[in-house]
């Protein structure tokens, strides 16, 4: 019994000790992040700057940045909120119907979706091009929606299946008896009862579409059409005469997920394991 | 789903049931039946379309002369495997084969020990545990050009900090040149591919140590084994299935790194950091040969298709549940 009283107490006195070494790490980790924010506020004109903090903090930066790069930001901001509004309307009445519709072909089904997360990105965007060529979608806002939608439906259905397997279909049942159809019963029931994971498939289209570099990179060509990503590769590609805009173009770039790891914290975290492995 | 909703529906085989109601009834368990399978409907033809369509696509397309020609013409003749021969048979290939396991094996290594070192560390109870570990998640949210944005600065030769940095602690007497030098740049990349990777495996290993019992140190201890000891007879024996799902999805994931490398290096100097995806883009984006560049990208698929297999035969009974 004393023993176990003596190792709580050693455990309690090493909390402080074991969240020092954490935050050490964390810095070390983060280091380039609180890097691109050090450079984003140096003075603009001149090379790379030295100095540790920004000691005569500047907001040229962000200036140039939001001149050369805003349309960008708010060309992301549409094609990953359409991304979302796409993958959900597609992917939850699927996740629905494999989680509590008795098809015989629902671990195939299940299969494929695993299977088409492993297709690598360069295959969809060398096939869709031929395709978008013919169809008039390249260069186009829902061309990039639609393609950026290949990474936020199957993941939304592994997401929101695993958390629609735990509807009780006796409350489904309730509604139906009152005379609901099964769609009704879906949009009234059990869409309000799965919100959470509804929210975690959202966010990860979100990300994953303001994250896309390689379908605005090949899947435009005429520069009309360029989302955040595509401009900072555009401005890292020239000799870089301006790191203190470069560098906060990527501080805005951030700041999404920023935000979202701020107040959806405990949402990306369900995805980030559920999606992976469930 | 319980029987029960399956049968409510269907009269008592015993009871004489009037003739209208039935056949209404069966009318509409047919209805029932078809707003079902509209529920997948539109899904399933989005995988169709984003992900059936384009690998059968490239697929023919690989023996395809598909080139900046089909777009005017509309004619891509086909030409048995020599898309396949002339991108093996050139001398980048090997380059790109090579560079290909040496960034997927180190970035999956120095991902995976890291990970594991932290997922270990974090699973000891401490203040601020939650919020510490949430915030290490910030590098994997970042978009990977950002995050390859961030690492050119510091990575720059002339005054990136790295470089001031080491020289000013008397490490190195001049610049390194961490992108511009053949026989640096693809450590470099790795490296900075390694940082991306962390908080990926850091949080699937933390879940899977969170789902060990207890109990099971608790009888350990009694037994004696603490420690290395506790980690390598109850840990890792446990760990096992979490480990494999993180590795194999970390090599599917990184066999098609684009971003990064174009970010960094652009498949630079020399080819140094060239990789089978990347000569793939370039092929069909770059020199606008799309046949060539099928033939690459479906070499890949048949790698990260080898790895999907095990992934799935480990994975097997979260699938079937």
């Amino acid at each position: 019994m004393s023993a176990i009283v003596s190792k709580g107490q050693a455990r309690h006195a090493r909390g402080p000790v074991r969240t020092a070494i954490a935050i050490v790490l964390l810095a070390l980790l983060l280091f380039p992040v609180y890097w691109m924010l050090n450079i984003s506020l140096q003075p603009s004109g001149n090379a790379l700057s030295g100095t540790f903090f920004p000691t005569h903090p500047s907001l040229d930066g962000y200036r140039a940045a939001i001149a050369d790069q805003g349309g960008h930001l708010v060309i992301s901001l549409v094609i990953a909120s359409g991304t979302v509004v796409l993958s959900l309307l597609v992917a939850a009445p699927c996740a629905y119907a494999l989680a509590q519709f008795r098809f015989r072909w629902i671990s195939w089904a299940l299969l494929a979706i695993l299977i088409s997360q492993m297709i690598p990105s360069i295959v969809i965007a060398n096939a869709l091009y031929t395709a978008y060529e013919r169809i008039g979608l390249l260069d186009s806002i829902p061309g990039l929606i639609v393609v950026n939608s290949a990474s936020g439906i199957p993941f939304g259905i592994l997401i929101m299946r695993s958390f629609m397997l735990g509807v009780p279909p006796s409350i489904v049942e309730a509604a139906r008896v009152d005379g609901a159809g099964l769609v009704r019963a879906f949009l009234s029931i059990v869409v309000p009862i799965s919100r959470n994971s509804l929210i975690t498939a959202g966010l990860f289209a979100f990300l994953f579409a303001w994250s896309d570099f390689i379908y605005a990179l090949t899947l435009t060509t005429k520069g009309q059409v360029v989302p955040v990503t595509l401009g900072i590769y555009t401005y890292l590609g020239a000799h870089i005469a301006n790191w203190s805009a470069v560098m906060a173009t990527a501080v805005l770039a951030s700041l999404p997920a920023i935000v979202l790891l701020v107040v959806a914290q405990r949402y990306i975290s369900a995805g980030a394991t559920g999606g992976a492995v469930k | 789903m319980s029987d029960t909703k399956t049968l409510a529906p269907a009269p008592p085989r015993d009871a004489p049931a009037p003739r209208p109601p039935t056949a209404r009834r069966s009318g509409s368990r047919r209805l029932e039946e078809i707003t079902k399978i509209l529920f997948v409907v539109p899904a399933g033809l989005a995988i169709v379309a984003l992900f059936g369509y384009p690998v059968v696509k490239n697929v023919v397309m690989g023996f395809q002369d598909y080139g900046l020609k089909t777009f005017f013409t509309g004619k891509a003749p086909f030409v048995g495997l020599s898309n396949y021969v002339a991108v093996v048979s050139d001398d980048v290939f090997s380059k790109a084969v090579v560079n290909t396991a040496l960034f997927t094996l180190g970035s999956i290594l120095g991902q995976f020990v890291i990970g594991m070192l932290l997922a270990l560390f974090f699973h000891q109870s401490f203040p601020l545990n939650g919020v510490l570990r949430a915030l290490f998640l910030l590098p994997w949210l970042l978009p990977l050009i950002v995050g390859s944005a961030a690492w050119r600065a510091i990575l720059e030769q002339d005054s990136g900090i790295l470089n001031v940095t080491l020289q000013n602690l008397g490490v190195i007497d001049g610049p390194v040149p961490w992108l511009t030098s053949p026989s640096v740049a693809l450590v470099s990349v790795i490296l900075v591919n390694i940082w991306l990777g962390i908080p990926f495996n850091l949080t699937l290993l933390y879940s899977g140590l969170q789902a060990i019992p207890d109990e099971l140190y608790e009888a350990g201890a009694l037994d004696g084994a603490t420690g290395w000891r506790a980690f390598w007879s109850i840990t890792w024996p446990n760990l096992r299935a979490v480990v494999s799902v993180v590795l194999m999805l970390g090599v599917i994931y990184t066999l098609k790194v684009l971003d990064i490398i174009l970010g960094l290096t652009q498949g630079g100097p020399a080819n140094a950091t060239q990789t089978i995806a990347l000569q793939s883009y370039q092929r069909s984006f770059v020199e606008f040969k799309f046949g060539q560049g099928a033939a690459l990208s479906n070499i890949l698929i048949v790698i990260s298709l080898a790895f999907a297999i095990i992934y799935l035969r480990v994975n097997r009974r979260q699938v079937d549940e």
